[in-house]
């Protein structure tokens, strides 16, 4: 009898004992299913921004790669960057550029995404072959772009006057007043079809009882768009608004491929600018300050969104 | 008659919008040198452009095909048992986790050069395939993870709880019930890492030196510093770095919508 107790008891206890083990081998396992992704995420996101962050307050130049010294400077390479005559023409250019290319891309994206809607033979056809510009390697984008815009022999000036809409070619990309809006509607090109995608399946996510009921109410046309599509669309409107602006305002093929930021500077964004101070000037300190001030940027518009989002849940 | 109305202005917005791509791929065709001469039909079509390319961008265009394979295996050995995890286990790390790929999305490609150009420098790892390999990961795996955690976030648990009974481990039950289950998302997070790899220009651009190791689109660039004269050619290549994208939108059509939503939102 108490021989039996005892076995049965030291069973149970080997039992748990197993689980334990057991289940102690399966956090291991969890945390190996997640360690190479966190250690890549660290080493390829984490480490970047903190070498940035101490960079900026170095004196990090070509003399750093051969002596592998780099001096504290305190928050020099940011007075330097700031007090640079060309900064608030990069900062300017680069709010131009950003917020020119997400008007237009949401308005046109979104006029495309309602046409679509609409159904009509080919209509499925055609939207997936509107996304062939945004699957295009962006570089490829920018040397397509600059043949067509060629002053003297590009494919617009010799259509427009052609029919006598211009007398003389508009130096597109060689001229300081153009030159931007150029760069501008490229980058509007290559993110109309995106945003298309987007609306579209925003669109079609609202239940066609909606427009139903309101048809009852007299909400057609504009008033169904304002009363009924829009307040469905504003989640997916408000996310494709942020990343376009994280997106678009670190910009560098484009601009690179098209331009490289001239002619005198006035396609120059704080992008091409940190890429010129890094990897043209070797000056990798002012370079890192720069990028810096772009993701602060970038972090401001991101903590209205997700604040925006959350109000928007709550509702 | 009005649903054919639709599908007239639906082609007329398409030739619009597609006009720049016809134009790359009419450019190519022309005979080289003066482009003025190039009319709206390639009427007298010549290869001349291709073979060039060819010729001089051969060895670029196998190098990005290397580079591109590279990311997409590296990014989804890596992507692939982390979004399980996020999309399975309940932990509070998950959202903290989905936090961090979020963020990640904000940092600039130019801050991730700048940090690896200085580390390369003393790893030895400029102008080198693995480096280059590593740094387009940074766009592969949190996309990969994004868009495969959003997949198996369908997948019950019982599917994998009854292979557990069975006496399979995680691993092994991972590997033999989700990875097979999770195919088509596994297509769609692989092809687009392929994508962005081969469209990458910053690391090109940034973490070459020399001319060594040279992917396709910092051969174009270059192209476009130095020999516009012979835009026949500059197209050619563009078209041939066209064509991973164009066979993926012929080929994989259906996964491509659910990518881009897939990586954006969710």
């Amino acid at each position: 009898m108490a021989t039996l107790t005892r076995t049965t008891r030291t069973s149970t206890a080997g039992r748990a004992r197993v689980r334990g083990r057991r289940h102690r081998g399966e956090d291991l396992t969890k945390v190996l299913f997640v360690l190479p992704a966190v250690v890549a995420m660290v080493a390829l996101f984490g480490y970047p921004v903190v070498k940035n962050l101490l960079m900026s307050l170095q004196d990090y130049g070509l003399r750093t790669f051969f002596t592998g010294e780099a001096p504290w400077v305190g928050l020099k390479n940011y007075s330097a960057v700031v007090t640079d005559k060309l900064f608030s023409d990069a900062m300017l250019n680069t709010a131009l550029f950003t917020i020119g290319s997400i008007a237009f891309q949401f308005v046109i994206g979104l006029g495309l995404a309602l046409f679509f809607r609409q159904r009509f033979p080919l209509g499925g056809l055609l939207r997936s072959l509107l996304l062939l510009p945004w699957l295009l390697p962006l570089i490829v984008s920018s040397a397509t772009w600059r043949s067509i815009l060629e002053q003297d022999s590009g494919i617009l000036n010799r259509t427009l006057t052609g029919i006598g809409v211009i007398d003389d070619p508009v130096p597109w990309l060689n001229s300081p007043s153009v030159a931007l809006i150029a760069v501008i509607g490229v980058n509007i090109w290559i993110g109309i079809p995106f945003n298309v995608t987007l609306l579209y399946s925003g669109l079609a996510e609202i239940p066609d009882e909606l427009y139903e009921a309101g048809q009852l109410d007299g909400a057609t046309g504009w008033r169904a768009f304002w009363y009924i599509t829009w307040p469905n669309l504003r989640a997916v409107a408000s996310v494709l608004l942020m990343l376009g602006v994280v997106y678009t305002i670190k910009v560098l093929d484009i601009i690179l491929g098209l331009t490289g930021g001239g002619p005198a500077n006035a396609t120059q964004t704080l992008a091409t600018q940190s890429y010129e101070k890094s990897f043209v000037d070797f000056r990798f300190g002012q370079g890192a300050a720069l990028s810096n001030i772009l993701i602060a940027i970038s972090f401001v518009f991101a903590i209205f969104y997700l604040r925006g989002t959350r109000r928007a849940v709550d509702e | 008659m009005r649903r054919t109305t639709y599908t007239v202005i639906g082609v007329l917005v398409l030739c619009v919008m597609l006009f720049p791509v016809y134009w790359m791929v009419n450019a190519s065709l022309q005979p080289s040198g003066n482009t003025l001469t190039a009319g709206f039909l390639p009427l007298n079509p010549t290869f001349s452009g291709y073979k060039r390319a060819l010729d001089e961008q051969g060895g670029n265009l196998v190098t990005s095909m290397i580079i591109a394979a590279g990311t997409v295996v590296l990014s989804l050995a890596i992507a692939t048992p982390c979004a399980y995890a996020l999309s399975q286990f309940r932990s509070r790390w998950v959202s903290i986790g989905l936090l961090a790929i979020l963020i990640s999305q904000m940092i600039p490609g130019i801050v991730i050069a700048n940090a690896l150009y200085t580390a390369y420098e003393r790893l030895g790892l400029l102008n080198s395939i693995p480096g280059l390999i590593v740094a387009n990961c940074s766009s592969g795996i949190p996309f990969a993870i994004l868009i495969l955690r959003s997949f198996m976030l369908s997948l019950p648990p019982s599917l994998v709880e009854a292979a557990r009974v069975d006496g399979a481990g995680l691993f092994r039950a991972f590997v033999a019930i989700v990875l097979p289950i999770s195919k088509n998302s596994l297509i769609t997070a692989g092809l687009f890492s392929f994508l962005f790899s081969w469209s990458d220009f910053l690391f090109a651009l940034t973490l070459t030196t020399k001319g060594g190791v040279r992917p396709v689109t910092l051969g174009i660039y270059q192209y476009l510093g130095t020999q516009v004269q012979n835009w026949n050619a500059v197209m050619a290549t563009a078209v041939l770095s066209a064509v991973p994208a164009i066979v993926l939108l012929v080929a994989a059509q259906k996964y491509i919508a659910a990518g881009a939503i897939g990586g954006a939102v969710k």
